[in-house]
């Protein structure tokens, strides 16, 4: 079956994020940009399932300026088998991007939607779910296993207070959370056999999407700085102060 | 102007992060209207209604609705959501699960995770795992959200006398179904609504000696947490993680044990009241948001620890 994975080009999760002093968004200007860490495990997982015979193409997807071909290339050197580049300079908010994947569903009709369950810049955790409503096909977010049986898959989600299992007709939409898999680095010759690999490029007006967003962003704040308090000596000062100074015990 | 809050619930009793999110909808303003959906789920319907500040209560009881499937919920809601101006739902793995397919089937965006309410349209919410905060205004016809429910103080559950109406609608989509669940049993409080949270880290070097923080736990009534790095090798289940990536808790009183205090880590509980961290690392950067910091063998500390409180 065929597999598509989405991939979203991010500000690197090591990169301590600064908030501009105009307040408008945060800096990215010269800041080193990577895969989201979901999307690294989404691709791992659709990796996985064709090194199982599960899956026998896998085609990677990102939305984004130009530059979103380093993650399309490294998602290729990881084992993908295409790549497609949505192109556009615009911030794409989870609805747009949601609309456009639905595109690229819909010409290339994949049994089998990977995506991060969030993206580590604007934390939404939207867009795999609006992609699955918008097709009309069922969800299995914050998956820690993904098990294809025949017309089903059954995946195995972290939930607040445990685990649940549900199982989904096919095609159905996955969206990955930590545990789900180890992502692999990838090795030098794939990097360059990458290079070869067929990537095209498409826009969202190609797709009929037009990019647009009815929330507006008023203003980025640095949140409030807890500061340092005080070095107690021992557990008994500890529990002197929780008892009597903060009142909390 | 009328808002629909989603209870969250386990068919038998509401789960008290709605009370957070009925606050959230009195901070919006208008008529608080809450859909119980689920399969035998009277109790939590009349539990809901005698929230403070809810008018009415729709329960929609039927087995399409019993494990909260998205696909089922996603239908329903976006179906009676229509005649709202604003749904809310927790930001928990449920909310977060169902609500942006009712935002998509309404064509609107959903604002996720918001920690503050400025009017109707304006609301603030946490990017880049809380290292920045986006004040963001709406101009949909319907704002669909979903609320953090540590950043609102919960409404009274005692006090209203909302009416209860019973909504006919079985929406099953027949796309997916429920296999089954592994949910930890603990006497503990939960971790998000404890009033005190005691987490180990990777200086507990193993899941047996989180014993001893089970042993503080007890004699305070507190839930037990973990970092990332703890879970990550092993020591405890994922579901006590605490963290951007885990649970974002905002107790009373959150004791770090052996917990270096990585970004994200901190972003999971920097919110507390008081922060206390046991540590024997005088470096860890845990100390920097700590109310009181003690630089100690967590194997010595935490045994005294329990003795004394």
């Amino acid at each position: 079956m065929k597999v598509l994975v989405a991939v979203k080009r991010v500000i690197d999760y090591n990169v301590k994020v600064r908030v501009k002093p105009d307040n408008t968004d945060v800096d990215l200007a010269n800041v080193k940009m990577a895969m989201n860490p979901f999307c690294e495990i989404a691709v791992e997982e659709a990796v996985r399932l064709k090194e199982k015979g599960v899956a026998s193409e896998i085609v990677v997807v990102s939305i984004g300026d130009k530059k979103s071909e380093e993650q399309i290339r490294t998602a290729l050197a990881l084992g993908a088998d295409r790549g497609i580049l949505v192109e556009t300079d615009e911030n794409v908010s989870s609805l747009t991007a949601a609309k456009i994947l639905k595109g690229i569903v819909d010409k290339e009709e994949p049994q089998l939607v990977l995506l991060g369950k969030q993206s580590i810049d604007s934390d939404n955790n939207q867009t795999g779910q609006m992609l699955a409503a918008l097709a009309g096909i069922p969800q299995g977010t914050f998956a820690s296993e993904v098990v294809v049986e025949g017309d089903k898959v059954n995946v195995t989600r972290e939930i607040d207070g445990g685990l649940q299992t549900v199982a989904l007709n096919l095609p159905a939409v996955v969206t990955t959370d930590l545990r789900l898999n180890e992502p692999r680095y990838a090795k030098l010759p794939d990097i360059m056999k990458a290079k070869r690999k067929p990537l095209d490029k498409t826009a969202p007006a190609d797709l009929g999407v037009e990019v647009a967003s009815k929330v507006a962003t008023l203003k980025v704040e640095s949140p409030a700085e807890r500061s340092a308090g005080i070095k107690v000596g021992s557990v008994e000062e500890l529990v002197e102060k929780l008892k009597n100074e903060a009142k909390v015990l | 102007m009328s808002t629909l809050v989603i209870a969250e619930h386990n068919n038998s009793a509401l789960a008290p992060v709605t009370l957070n999110v009925v606050a959230a909808a009195k901070a919006i303003g208008n008529e608080i209207t809450v859909l119980v959906a689920g399969a035998g789920c009277g109790a939590v319907a009349e539990q809901a209604a005698k929230v403070d500040g809810v008018a009415k209560v729709l329960v929609a009881d039927n087995a399409a609705y019993a494990n909260q499937l998205a696909e089922n919920l996603g239908l329903l809601v976006s179906d009676l959501g229509k005649g709202f101006t604003h749904i809310l739902a927790a930001a928990t793995t449920t909310g977060k699960n169902f609500l942006p397919r009712v935002a998509a089937a309404l064509d609107v965006e959903q604002i996720s995770d918001i920690i503050r309410v400025d009017s109707a349209d304006t609301f603030a919410r946490p990017i880049y795992a809380g290292n920045a905060i986006a004040t963001v205004q709406s101009s949909d016809a319907v704002k669909v959200i979903t609320v953090r429910g540590t950043a609102f103080d919960a409404a009274a559950a005692e006090g209203g006398s909302a009416a209860v109406e019973a909504v006919d609608a079985a929406h099953d989509a027949g796309i997916s179904a429920f296999v089954g669940e592994e949910l930890a049993k603990s006497d503990r409080p939960e971790l998000t609504a404890a009033d005190v949270v005691i987490s180990g880290g990777r200086g507990m070097q193993n899941g047996d000696n989180f014993e001893l923080l089970y042993k503080v736990a007890d004699k305070v009534g507190a839930a037990v947490g973990a970092s990332r790095a703890a879970v990550d090798a092993g020591f405890v289940p994922n579901d006590m993680q605490v963290g951007q990536t885990g649970k974002i808790v905002a107790p009373q009183l959150y004791v770090a044990v052996g917990i270096s205090g990585a970004i994200q880590h901190l972003a999971g509980m920097k919110d507390s009241k008081v922060i206390v961290a046991i540590n024997k690392d005088e470096e860890a950067p845990i100390f920097s948001v700590a109310d009181y910091g003690l630089v100690a063998d967590l194997f010595e500390a935490v045994p005294e620890l329990e003795k004394l409180v």
